[in-house]
C-alpha cells in the first residue's frame, strides 16, 4: 500500500512539475509574442503618428511619438495635392469590375469543369494548372501589344476586361470546391427538369457563397494592389489608379513626409477594414492557397 | 451540314453526351477563350519576339540567338541584376522561413489572445506595396527615420539604410521579413494538423521541447517549408514594385532587380525582344532552380505515412 501511495505521489509530483513547466512556457510564449507584436505593429503606429503630427514635429530628433497636438491638415494638403478622388474613382472602377468578370467568369468555368461530364475537360483542367506557372513577365509585353493595337493603351480596358476571361488560380480553387457538393444535388434538379444554367445559378451558387466571397475579397485586393498594371497601361495623370498615384507623388515631393504619410494612411485604410470584417475568410483563403493577396 | 468526321464522331455520342459537351464548352468558353488570346498566343508570340530585336515603331526582324548571346556574354547589367536577386533570395528565403516558423510555433502554444497577435502578424501582408514601400521609405530616413532613432537610444550610429549602396540590399530584406505573415498563417495550419498524440509520447520519453522541434515538427512541416521555398523563389523573381517605389534600382544599381531590369528594357528602352529574352531566361531559371530544389529535398521531405 505504502509503495503504491508513494509512487501515486510521485506521479502526481511529475504532473505537478509538467503542469508548472508548461505554465512556464506559456509566460515566455506571451513575453515573446508580446515583443514581436510591438516590432510588427511599430511601422503602422509611424506611419499613423506621422500622418498625425503638426509638421514642425515631423522633422524633429528624437521624434515625438505622439501628436501634440493632433491634426488632420496633412489628409487636406495630400488629397488636395493630387487628384485623389478621380485616383480613387478609377481604383473603384477597376475593383468594381475585376471582381464582377472574376466571379462570374471563373465560377461558370469552375461549374464546367467540376460538374459537367464532358470529353476533354481533363486537358482543359491540366492546361489550367500549367498555365499557372507561366510567369507574367512572359505574357505582359504581347498583352500590352495586343491591347495597343485595340487601342486601349490608357484607358481601364486592359486591366478590367480580361478578369470576364477567367482567371487561372481561382478557376481552380472553385472548382476544388464545387467538386465538394454532393453530386444527388445536381442529379434531383436535373429529374425535376432543371437546365444546366438552373443547377449553376440555383443549386450550386447558393450552396458556394463562403467560397466566391474568398475570391471576390483576393481579387478586389489583387486590383486594389495592382502597380504593375496600372504602371504600363495608364499614362495620363486623370486614369491613374491610387497605386500609382501615390508612387508619382512620393517621387515628385520627397521630402512632404506628413501628406505622403496621409495619402499612404487613406489607400491602407480600406484594406485593413476589408480585412476585419473578413478575417475568417481571409485565413481560410491563406491556407487554401498560399497566396499574398 | 456537318463535315464527314464531325457527323461521325457525332454519331458515337449519346444526347446526353451531346448535351453534356454542349453545355460544358458553353460555360468554359470565356475562360477557353481567355487562355488562347492571354495565355496561349503570348507565350508563342514571346518566343518569337525573344529572337527578334523589336522596338514597336519598327516591326520585329529576326535576329537568330543574338538576344540570348547579348544576356549571357555582353551585359554585365545582366549579371549585376541577377546578383542583386540572388542576394535577395538567399538571405529572404531563409530567413523567412526562420521567422515565420518561429511565429506559428509560439502561436501555437495556445496562449490566450491567439487571433489578436495573428491578426498584428498577418496585418502587414494585406497592406498594398506602393504603402508599404513609401512607408519603409520613412522607416529607413536616416535622419528622422524610426529605425535609426531606436538605434540611437541604445548608442548606436544607424547607417544610410535604403540610400546607402552597401545597405540598401539589407533594407530591403529587413522589409521583407516584416510581411512573412502568410506563410505563418500556412505553417500554422500545418502545425495545428500534426498528430498530437506523438508529441504525448515524445512527452512521456522525456523528450525536450528541442528535441520535439528537431525530430517532430521540422519533418512533419517539411511539405509546408518546400511548397513555401519554392513560392518564394518565384516570387522573388517578380520582385518589383518596392524596388521601383523606393530606389528606381538605385543607388549604384544596389538593389536593380532582375524584374526591374526587364521591365526597363521592355517599357522605358522598348527593347521588347530583348526583354522576351530576359523573360524567357527568367523561366527558365526559375523551373531549373525548382527542379534543383525538389530533388536535393526528396530525401528530407516527409509526407504523412511513408
Amino acid at each position: 500500500m505504502a509503495k503504491i501511495a508513494q509512487s501515486l505521489t510521485g506521479v502526481r509530483q511529475h504532473q505537478r512539475s509538467q503542469s508548472r513547466r508548461k505554465l512556464y512556457g506559456a509566460i515566455a510564449a506571451h513575453i515573446a509574442l508580446i515583443g514581436l507584436s510591438i516590432v510588427f505593429f511599430l511601422p503602422f503606429l509611424w506611419l499613423l503618428s506621422t500622418s498625425l503630427k503638426p509638421e514642425w514635429q515631423i522633422f524633429t530628433f528624437p521624434p515625438v511619438w505622439i501628436p501634440d497636438p493632433i491634426t488632420f491638415e496633412h489628409y487636406g494638403t495630400g488629397i488636395n495635392f493630387i487628384p485623389f478622388w478621380s485616383y480613387l474613382s478609377n481604383t473603384v472602377i477597376y475593383c468594381f469590375f475585376a471582381v464582377l468578370g472574376t466571379l462570374i467568369s471563373s465560377s461558370l468555368a469552375a461549374y464546367s469543369l467540376a460538374r459537367i461530364n464532358w470529353p476533354g475537360r481533363n486537358i482543359l483542367f491540366a492546361i489550367l494548372v500549367a498555365v499557372m506557372i507561366v510567369p507574367n513577365q512572359v505574357t505582359i509585353i504581347p498583352q500590352f501589344l495586343i491591347f495597343r493595337t485595340f487601342g486601349w493603351i490608357d484607358t481601364l480596358l486592359p486591366l478590367t476586361v480580361p478578369a470576364f476571361f477567367g482567371a487561372p488560380f481561382f478557376i481552380f480553387l472553385l472548382r476544388q470546391f464545387f467538386m465538394t457538393i454532393p453530386k444527388e444535388l445536381s442529379e434531383a434538379a436535373r429529374m425535376d427538369g432543371a437546365s444546366e444554367w438552373n443547377i449553376f445559378w440555383e443549386v450550386i451558387i447558393p450552396l458556394s457563397h463562403p467560397v466566391l466571397a474568398t475570391v471576390g475579397l483576393f481579387t478586389f485586393l489583387n486590383a486594389w494592389n495592382d502597380f504593375l498594371g496600372p504602371l504600363v497601361y495608364l499614362n495620363s495623370q486623370s486614369n491613374y489608379t491610387l497605386s500609382i498615384g501615390l508612387q508619382q507623388f512620393r517621387g515628385q515631393y520627397d521630402s512632404l513626409w506628413g501628406p505622403l504619410m496621409a495619402v499612404t494612411t487613406v489607400m491602407t485604410l480600406p484594406v485593413i477594414v476589408a480585412f476585419f470584417f473578413t478575417q475568417r475568410l481571409f485565413i481560410q483563403g491563406i491556407t487554401l492557397t498560399g497566396i499574398k493577396g | 451540314m456537318a463535315t464527314p468526321a464531325l457527323r461521325f464522331k457525332r454519331r458515337g455520342l449519346s444526347p446526353q453526351q451531346r448535351r453534356d459537351l454542349r453545355s460544358g464548352l458553353l460555360f468554359a468558353a470565356p475562360a477557353i477563350l481567355g487562355l488562347l488570346i492571354f495565355v496561349a498566343y503570348p507565350v508563342l508570340a514571346s518566343i518569337y519576339f525573344s529572337f527578334t530585336s523589336y522596338s514597336i515603331l519598327q516591326p520585329p526582324f529576326w535576329t537568330g540567338w543574338e538576344n540570348y548571346q547579348t544576356l549571357l556574354f555582353d551585359d554585365p547589367l545582366f549579371y549585376t541584376t541577377l546578383y542583386n536577386t540572388f542576394y535577395i533570395a538567399i538571405f529572404t528565403i531563409p530567413l523567412s522561413v526562420i521567422v515565420a516558423m518561429g511565429l506559428a510555433m509560439l502561436l501555437n502554444v495556445k496562449v490566450r489572445g491567439q487571433s489578436i497577435y495573428r491578426t498584428i502578424f498577418y496585418l502587414p501582408t494585406i497592406v498594398p506595396f506602393v504603402a508599404s514601400s513609401v512607408l519603409w521609405l520613412w522607416i529607413f530616413n536616416p535622419q528622422y527615420g524610426i529605425l535609426n532613432t531606436l538605434l540611437w537610444y541604445i548608442g548606436i550610429q544607424g547607417p544610410g539604410w535604403i540610400s546607402d549602396p552597401s545597405w540598401a540590399k539589407p533594407s530591403l530584406i529587413i522589409m521583407n521579413l516584416w510581411g512573412v505573415g502568410s506563410w505563418m498563417v500556412i505553417y500554422l495550419a500545418g502545425l495545428q494538423d500534426t498528430p498530437q498524440e506523438l508529441y504525448e509520447a515524445a512527452e512521456l520519453d522525456g523528450a525536450t521541447a528541442w528535441q520535439k522541434t528537431i525530430y517532430l515538427t521540422l519533418p512533419f512541416m517539411s511539405p509546408y517549408i518546400l511548397f513555401s521555398v519554392i513560392l518564394m523563389l518565384i516570387g522573388i523573381f517578380q520582385y518589383f514594385t518596392q524596388v521601383f517605389v523606393m530606389t528606381n534600382g538605385g543607388p549604384a544599381d544596389a538593389t536593380r532587380v532582375y524584374a526591374m531590369y526587364l521591365y526597363q528594357n521592355a517599357f522605358t528602352y522598348f527593347k521588347m525582344g530583348y526583354a522576351s529574352a530576359m523573360a524567357w531566361l527568367m523561366f527558365v531559371m526559375v523551373v531549373l532552380l525548382t527542379f534543383v530544389i525538389f530533388r536535393t529535398s526528396a530525401r528530407r521531405v516527409y509526407y504523412g505515412g511513408q
